[in-house]
């Protein structure tokens, strides 16, 4: 048997239960389509924070568990600060605050761990996300606050013609998932084009090389570390103006750990491809295969959205430890 | 090396300073007075109450206005007038951030803080009422549930220390199956109609299906469920099964975030605000403002009590404002969840009261304060002079009704305020008292409970 044949197995699986509504005609082909465009928009944005995830674990090989609690930070800074100012210009303090947030946690936390195992930089970030997730409440306070970022909240029906009923689209949707492919898209450019972002994937691939050659080890985890932190920023002005800035929203960046696991945790192009899968996958479990769960079974019931993520993670797991675009880490022995 | 090692010490003693100075601050900003001089040690001569809260976390927008009231009222208790009957009021704060565990853990630290222990315990939580309820039988300490918590345990027989004061997830359902029959000209008219309930996946979101599915037995409407996992901001494929679905009318079972992300899908999908009728605890102030002019029409019950100002906030502004004591600031002062803290910090003090009269001024034990609670009749006239006229229908419970009357409004957001619709909804009881019989003696059997005979307890 091919090596490769249960990667290729749970793909095609997955193509199958993909495609399985509209073939049995158990969905009408308008739905699917608002279905499909649904988890698509919402994977772009989970795709937004796990970016975060990959591009400090990229050129660190810190599993930043925090990115959650920055999003919070980032979009609680934000929404109070635009109660004093002009969106724009509260945009702006964020970012100067997420910068000099990572320098303090590249300060305080990552250097006195510099050679250290992963394990013990992980639960140095476990301790960020709490010291944040309190910080950010107690700075900022725990209300619901709103980011207006002026789109429009009416949705409009599109493709009357082609299917009946129209396609429901909503323009904020539409608007974040546009901003959203774009940061991607710049990110993708940096790491791969700019001598930083060079620099960058020399210090991911082995710290001491990359210093041994005079690339600064710490300036280069304050820029990863403030990059992230402004990605978190976008992501949590998105969200923001989505669901409102409150606590949850560190919750929903979470959707991010089985974007990465899917996508590898050292590829942008894998947060990308991951955040669509999961995306799409949850939104079509949740609509097609829980009620047919619950009536084959006769089950209690409940939303599967929130862990059939985790278990299409574990499936691609289980194929491919390494994620769809990771690299395959092989130890000499 | 050295100046570099002092320069991170600094930095980092500067940090946590900042950290334990600006908790400090908040703690006595919400609570009026540092935390150290709250009951720390709930002194002899002393009646003390717990405060189960969550001011943090994905549930704070709606615990933060609910404990401002409740610890308001307590607050003006003590400063208008002297206590209960004289005996001074203590209270401790335990945030719970509306998780189970941590909310028993609070009741295990508090339940024995003074030398009566607690008076009484608000979980605010159906999950952490469930966890609490088993206790309750060996420690013999009320659980007071307004509006939550089990629907049977308005069965004091079974339930000796629930008391699911002035509503039930069983009553409310009922209520709005009642309201929607109406506007569609007769409950007759619900046969072929649609009705979804999208839900808080946990306990508290269950808790109405039993009754909803009997009331669709009875007329003929279809029932659609819809779960949402916690803490709700994930909506999408719900509402598109709502759009697939088209139902005639969304019945809202939410709590925190997950409302106003309801109602901001229901814009974002099309679904009318006008079709769709919250719970309770789905119609405050922060389930609707985030959403903007989008929330406008939705409707939602109201009990216990609405929005508005009346005497005793009037009573709170001079008492505890006034001289810097509030648990908040105004903001939020006079909202539902607000009134609907206070309202049950004053149920909770005229259970006190009433159990004052049998066993004497003095600080109470829990069992003593239950007598006070299955003996508790708050009529118009006491409503009135208490200054609650108008935020709340007359509450008369007995030992066998730990509920003591349910009655319900329709209000709906008009962009900028909730406007109250006028007549009162009572429940069908004679659709609900069989149901609760029966759940409640399952649970009696499942628990090997033996039913007080409250025919031969003295009164």
């Amino acid at each position: 048997m091919n090596k490769n044949t249960p990667f290729i197995a749970v793909c095609v699986a997955l193509l199958v239960g993909l495609v399985l509504p509209l073939a049995t005609g158990a969905s009408a082909p308008g739905f699917y389509v608002e279905v499909l465009l649904g988890g698509l928009m919402a994977g772009v944005l989970y795709s937004l924070v796990a970016l975060g995830f990959a591009l400090i674990f990229k050129a660190s090989g810190v599993f930043n568990f925090a990115q959650g609690a920055m999003v919070l930070f980032a979009a609680l800074a934000v929404a109070r600060l635009a109660e004093r100012m002009p969106l724009w210009a509260a945009i702006l303090v964020g970012i100067v605050i997420m910068t000099l947030l990572a320098w303090f946690i590249e300060r305080l936390v990552l250097r006195p761990l510099v050679n250290q195992d992963p394990i013990a930089l992980f639960m140095a970030t476990l301790g960020v996300t709490f010291f944040l997730d309190g910080f950010g409440q107690t700075v900022w306070g725990s209300d619901i606050y709103k980011i207006e970022l002026g789109m429009t909240k009416e949705p409009v029906l599109v493709l009357q013609n082609l299917f009946q009923g129209g396609i429901l689209v909503n323009g904020e949707d539409f608007v974040a998932a546009i901003v959203a492919a774009a940061l991607v898209g710049g990110l993708a450019l940096f790491f791969q084009y700019t001598p930083t972002g060079r620099a960058l994937r020399a210090v991911a691939d082995d710290h001491q090389a990359a210093q041994s050659i005079g690339i600064p080890l710490n300036r280069m985890w304050v820029i990863v570390w403030a990059v992230a932190g402004v990605v978190a920023l976008v992501a949590g002005v998105i969200w923001g103006s989505k669901l409102g800035v409150q606590f949850s929203l560190s919750q929903v960046a979470l959707k991010a750990l089985p974007v990465v696991i899917l996508g590898g945790f050292t590829s942008v192009t894998g947060a990308i491809v991951g955040g669509l899968i999961i995306g799409v996958g949850e939104k079509m479990a949740e609509v097609f295969l829980g009620p047919v769960l619950v009536k084959a079974f006769d089950l209690a019931g409940g939303g599967i959205e929130n862990w059939f993520a985790y278990v299409l993670a574990l499936v691609f797991l289980l194929v491919r430890p390494q994620g769809l675009f990771g690299e395959k880490h092989i130890d000499r022995v | 090396m050295r100046h570099q090692v002092g320069v991170k010490y600094t930095v980092l003693a500067a940090l946590l300073a900042a950290v334990f100075g600006s908790t400090a601050l908040q703690a006595q900003d919400k609570a009026g007075v540092p935390a150290q001089k709250k009951a720390a040690s709930a002194p002899a001569g002393e009646q003390f109450f717990p405060v189960l809260s969550y001011r943090t976390g994905a549930y704070a927008p709606n615990g933060v206005p609910f404990a401002n009231g409740y610890v308001d009222y307590l607050k003006l208790v003590n400063a208008r007038d002297g206590g209960i009957n004289g005996i001074k009021i203590t209270f401790e704060e335990c945030e719970t951030g509306y998780a189970t565990d941590r909310g028993v853990e609070c009741y295990e630290r508090l339940k024995g803080k003074s030398p009566t222990g607690a008076t009484l315990f608000h979980p605010l939580s159906t999950g952490i009422t469930f966890a609490l309820t088993d206790k309750s039988f060996t420690d013999k300490i009320p659980i007071i549930t307004p509006g939550y918590g089990r629907a049977d345990s308005m069965d004091g027989t079974v339930f000796a220390w629930n008391f699911p004061l002035g509503g039930t997830y069983w009553t409310s359902s009922d209520m709005l199956v009642q309201h929607i029959g109406k506007k569609e000209g007769g409950l007759d008219k619900l046969k072929g109609k649609k009705i979804a309930l999208v839900y808080h996946d946990s306990p508290y979101g269950k808790e109405p299906i039993p009754l909803l599915q009997e009331r669709q037995k009875m007329h003929g409407f279809e029932l659609l469920l819809l779960p949402v996992t916690h803490p709700g901001v994930e909506q999408k494929a719900t509402w598109l099964q709502i759009r697939q679905q088209r139902p005639d009318y969304v019945l809202l079972w939410g709590w925190g975030v997950m409302n106003s992300t309801s109602i901001k899908e229901a814009v974002a999908t099309g679904y009318p605000r006008e079709k769709m009728y919250g719970v309770w605890w789905s119609g405050a102030e922060p389930d609707v403002t985030p959403a903007g002019e989008g929330a406008k029409g939705y409707n939602a019950l109201t009990f216990l009590a609405p929005a508005g100002q009346g005497a005793v906030h009037k009573d709170i502004l001079k008492f505890v404002h006034a001289k810097g004591e509030a648990a908040g600031n105004k903001e939020g002062f006079g909202e539902v969840l607000y009134n609907r803290g206070m309202t049950n910090a004053m149920m909770s003090v005229e259970a006190v009261k009433r159990a004052q009269i049998r066993y004497g001024k003095k600080p109470l034990k829990g069992e003593e304060v239950r007598w006070g609670l299955e003996n508790l009749a708050i009529d118009a006239a006491a409503i009135k002079r208490l200054g609650f006229e108008g935020f709340m229908a007359p509450i008369s419970t007995s030992c066998v009704d730990h509920e003591g009357g349910s009655a319900a409004q329709i209000h709906t957001w008009d962009g900028s305020k909730w406007v109250v619709e006028p007549g009162m909804l009572q429940p069908d009881m004679s659709i609900i008292k069989p149901m609760i019989r029966a759940s409640a003696e399952k649970y009696a059997a499942e628990k090997k409970i033996v039913k007080r005979d409250c025919a031969k307890e003295t009164s």
